[in-house]
């Protein structure tokens, strides 16, 4: 490679540096930045979103000698302004551990083999057809992620939906972000968040629900704090079960039992109507009030069907039905002051404070996970503090594209690309766009994801292809599933770049090109989508997931639905997907704009991003001439729902005395098949643990780093203890962090989840502990 | 056309604000130390006047403790002050 004189002095400089630091500082470590071969010193720099969450930081890749050698943040993208967090920074070492899956492998006489990738996918293609042939179209299925891109979800959902005719599509968002889609379409009958991050910089209130923002979504946080570094009148208030880096850096933290959030939520509602807080002008203009089934179950067991039925109710009925939730009930309930509950009340309630509230697993992963999205929306609406700068609430998600691929292009059981599978106009348009007879598109849903792994084990589905995820470690209740996918006569395909415990139970495992390997977009969680170029070459035989998916539909004899050449398929997937999207609502950014931005919000309707929708002044969909419209319901109106305090599916007894928390650190995506593989993360934080509070510790005769054995009624797990460390539960709670595979915490929990959603609580379950 | 680089300390706990900060600057090269809290400084400006910019920016940044200087080399100087 040719360089210059002013290039090589560069060098010199940055040798010099490095020279100088470690000398001054032994030891000192730059990561491979200075150890890779074929390193010229020169950087290129290409733009990506991180793909280490939903928070969509835009980085920018250092590219020498054909490796990403470095990661600085973007500082032409608006979501981060150049700052990442301690995962992003190291992102691109997750490309290049050692034992980084290259070749494709088969099952033979029980051994993995290798095998050239075309063998491999003739074999996952025979097994699909044959599949369907002996046990028909319901026998197989596709589970993804909100990490597989935009192009990657459409292609599956095009094939699986669209050409096999079977609804076995879903994705792992199921379990991370299902209650925020129920809760928007309850409330507002439209996805995604009204409000964007800029509603930080307007915000004099931040309440932060049941979400550790310091360490999930840490670029956000400190947004957050900067602006109340920056204006004296922010408060930051963080209403959690245990206390962690958010509560620490909180001017108030507010803790409640399990569960009971519900109850604070009408408490707080029933304050902002005693007061007369409310702002009637909105709430006569905008809002009506329903109410829905109670008493509604847990799905634990197979085969739960539930489905609500909403029903008007007046504010009357709705203010008689808050009469449950004064203040000093609730405190019984929720082990809440009273006083801080008028206290949040009051915050929500005084119109001269613009309130943004944020949550995303706390709220989610929730048993009544629908209902909590609904009663904090509650909040907003009769105090009419939404849809304009600052006044937002605000459900973030945690992965780069559960809105973008999962929410949008509707990679779960009973959504299309536009719309539902249950609505004929949505399935013609489906049918039209995908070339396919309307008659493939089939308008029952089939399982969701607890279901579907149910299936697995059952018997009911026989094949399942799982890319980019690890359900292996994540699905609650694990062992069942686990045991299910390993029986005879079931086919597991898996596409990932690392071994995994889910690679473990494939008959057939497939490399997949990582992240900035191939070209993709994710879509954030405020609505942002975000284009990245391929920037380095996938190793060996990986391949991208998307392609994959095309490979398979070719040899089923799909090519006339799955036409594109490897030079531009993404650019001509992304044009076909922009078709179901069309109109004021929903539309999306063209492919060229998107390659040329740092990420475009949508609505993308003239050339303009709509950064706060319902809202006339921002959104070009508004069309009823007031101050706000509410269009996605048909009432105009955005919908108040009476929604009771049910209790947790299993809560501790005497027998199982503790609440089991689980949860993610700030070191760790995920299951740590990737951060585990960069050094300085996993040297960070190595293993996982169980987090006890000190006098539980005491009593129990408990040091830190002791093990203790986790029981459940499912299983058990031995794990060190940390005490005092950075969160720290109440009495009767523990915490497990899930991203380390020697500890399975899953194999614990209980697979109970909303039964609107579907989404399964993490958060709850109860346990007794053993000292070991 | 001056070149230098620097080894930058941050304030105590503003080592990734510091990198933002940094990062953000027109002609800056940043590459943080994994396992310090130490920021390789490498810049690259067109003129002088850039460069005084530069070195004005680089003191009034907050997160910024100490700056110290590894390499430099001025192409014009070089040159005989051409």
């Amino acid at each position: 490679m040719a360089l210059d004189r002013r290039q090589f002095m560069k060098q010199a400089a940055v040798s010099s540096a490095l020279a100088a630091a470690g000398a001054v500082f032994p030891g000192i470590s730059f990561g491979d930045w200075n150890k890779l071969t074929n390193n010229s010193g020169i950087v290129s720099w290409q733009k990506s979103p991180c793909r280490f969450c939903g928070t969509g930081c835009g980085i920018l890749v250092g590219v020498s000698g054909g490796r990403a050698v470095a990661v600085k943040g973007d500082p032409n993208c608006s979501v981060n302004k150049g700052l990442c967090c301690m995962k992003g920074y190291h992102s691109v070492q997750s490309l290049y551990a050692k034992d980084r899956l290259t070749k494709a492998k088969v099952r033979k006489n029980g051994q993995m083999v290798e095998v050239p990738i075309q063998e491999a996918l003739d074999l996952v293609a025979s097994k699909l057809k044959q599949t369907i042939e002996s046990h028909g179209k319901d026998s197989v299925a596709i589970y993804g992620s909100g990490q597989w891109t935009i192009p990657d979800g459409y292609v599956a959902s095009k094939l699986f939906k669209g050409c096999l005719g079977t609804n076995n599509v879903e994705a792992n968002a199921r379990l991370c972000m299902a209650s925020a889609v129920t809760g928007f379409m309850t409330t507002f009958g439209i996805d995604e968040p009204m409000g964007c991050y800029e509603d930080m910089d307007h915000a004099n209130v931040f309440i932060t629900w049941g979400n550790n923002m310091a360490e999930m979504h840490p670029v956000l946080f400190s947004r957050m704090i900067a602006n109340r570094k920056r204006r004296s009148n922010v408060r930051i208030i963080d209403f959690a079960t245990r206390f962690t880096r958010t509560s620490q850096a909180a001017d108030m933290s507010i803790l409640f039992k399990p569960q009971t959030d519900l109850a604070v939520a009408n408490a707080i509602c029933y304050e902002i109507i005693r007061n007369d807080w409310v702002n009637w002008n909105f709430v006569n203009e905008h809002v009506s009030f329903h109410k829905g089934k109670t008493n509604i179950g847990y799905g634990t067991e197979d085969h739960f069907a539930f489905q609500d039925k909403g029903e008007n109710i007046s504010f009357a009925e709705y203010k008689q039905f808050l009469e449950d939730y004064t203040p000093e009930k609730v405190e019984k309930i929720s082990g809440v002051p009273a006083k801080d509950i008028k206290y949040l009340a009051a915050l929500y309630g005084d119109p001269s404070q613009k309130v943004t509230s944020f949550w995303c697993m706390g709220m989610n992963q929730h048993t009544r996970g629908t209902w909590i999205n609904n009663l904090v929306y509650n909040i907003h609406l009769l105090v009419g503090k939404i849809s304009t700068p600052g006044n937002s609430p605000f459900s973030l998600t945690g992965q780069p594209s559960a809105c973008g691929t999962v929410r949008e292009v509707g990679t779960l059981t009973h959504k299309l690309p536009h719309g539902v599978v249950m609505n004929e106009h949505d399935r013609e348009m489906a049918a039209r766009i995908w070339d396919v007879p309307v008659t493939n598109i089939d308008p029952k849903p089939t399982y969701h994801t607890v279901e579907m792994f149910r299936a697995l084990d059952r018997g009911d589905i026989r094949f399942i292809w799982i890319q980019v995820t690890n359900p292996m470690v994540t699905m609650p209740n694990l062992r069942r599933y686990r045991n299910g996918a390993q029986k005879d006569d079931r086919f597991v395909v898996v596409s990932d770049v690392y071994p995994t415990p889910t690679t473990d139970v494939a008959d057939v495992i497939l490399p997949a090109a990582m992240w900035i390997e191939q070209e993709g977009l994710f879509g954030n969680s405020e609505r942002r989508t975000q284009h990245f170029a391929q920037i380095v070459d996938p190793p060996g035989d990986a391949m991208s997931d998307t392609w994959q998916i095309i490979e398979v539909a070719r040899r089923l004899g799909f090519d006339k639905q799955f036409p594109w050449s490897e030079e531009n398929y993404i650019e001509k997937i992304w044009e076909e997907y922009r078709l179901f999207h069309a109109g004021p609502k929903h539309e999306m950014a063209p492919y060229k704009v998107l390659r040329e931005r740092s990420g475009v919000q949508w609505p993308f309707v003239n050339g303009k991003e709509t950064r706060w929708r319902f809202n006339p002044k921002h959104d070009p969909a508004c069309t009823n001439g007031k101050d706000f419209d509410f269009y996605g319901k048909k009432d105009n109106r955005a919908w108040i729902w009476a929604r009771p305090y049910e209790p947790a599916a299993e809560s501790p007894d005497d027998e199982y005395n503790f609440w089991l928390n689980t949860g993610r650190v700030i070191e760790h995506w995920h299951t740590g098949s990737m951060t585990r593989r960069i050094p300085v993360l996993h040297n960070a934080v190595p293993s996982a643990y169980v987090e006890l509070n000190p006098e539980d510790a005491a009593e129990l005769g408990v040091v830190n780093g002791e093990m203790v054995r986790i029981i459940s009624r499912r299983g058990q797990i031995i794990i060190p203890a940390q005490i005092n460390g950075r969160g720290v539960p109440p009495r009767g709670m523990v915490f497990v962090p899930f991203f380390d595979e020697s500890y399975l915490v899953n194999e614990v929990t209980l697979d109970a989840f909303c039964p609107i959603s579907k989404q399964p609580d993490y958060k709850k379950c109860a346990v007794r502990l053993e000292k070991v | 056309m001056p070149i230098f680089s620097y080894l930058a300390i941050p304030r105590e706990g503003a080592r990734e604000t510091l990198c933002a900060q940094l990062s953000g600057l027109d002609h800056c090269q940043v590459i943080p130390a994994d396992n310090q809290d130490v920021v390789v400084l490498v810049t690259d400006t067109p003129d002088e006047a850039c460069e005084k910019r530069l070195q004005k920016r680089l003191k009034g940044l907050g997160s910024l403790q100490s700056l110290s200087l590894a390499f430099g080399y001025d192409e014009k100087k070089e040159q005989g002050g051409q």
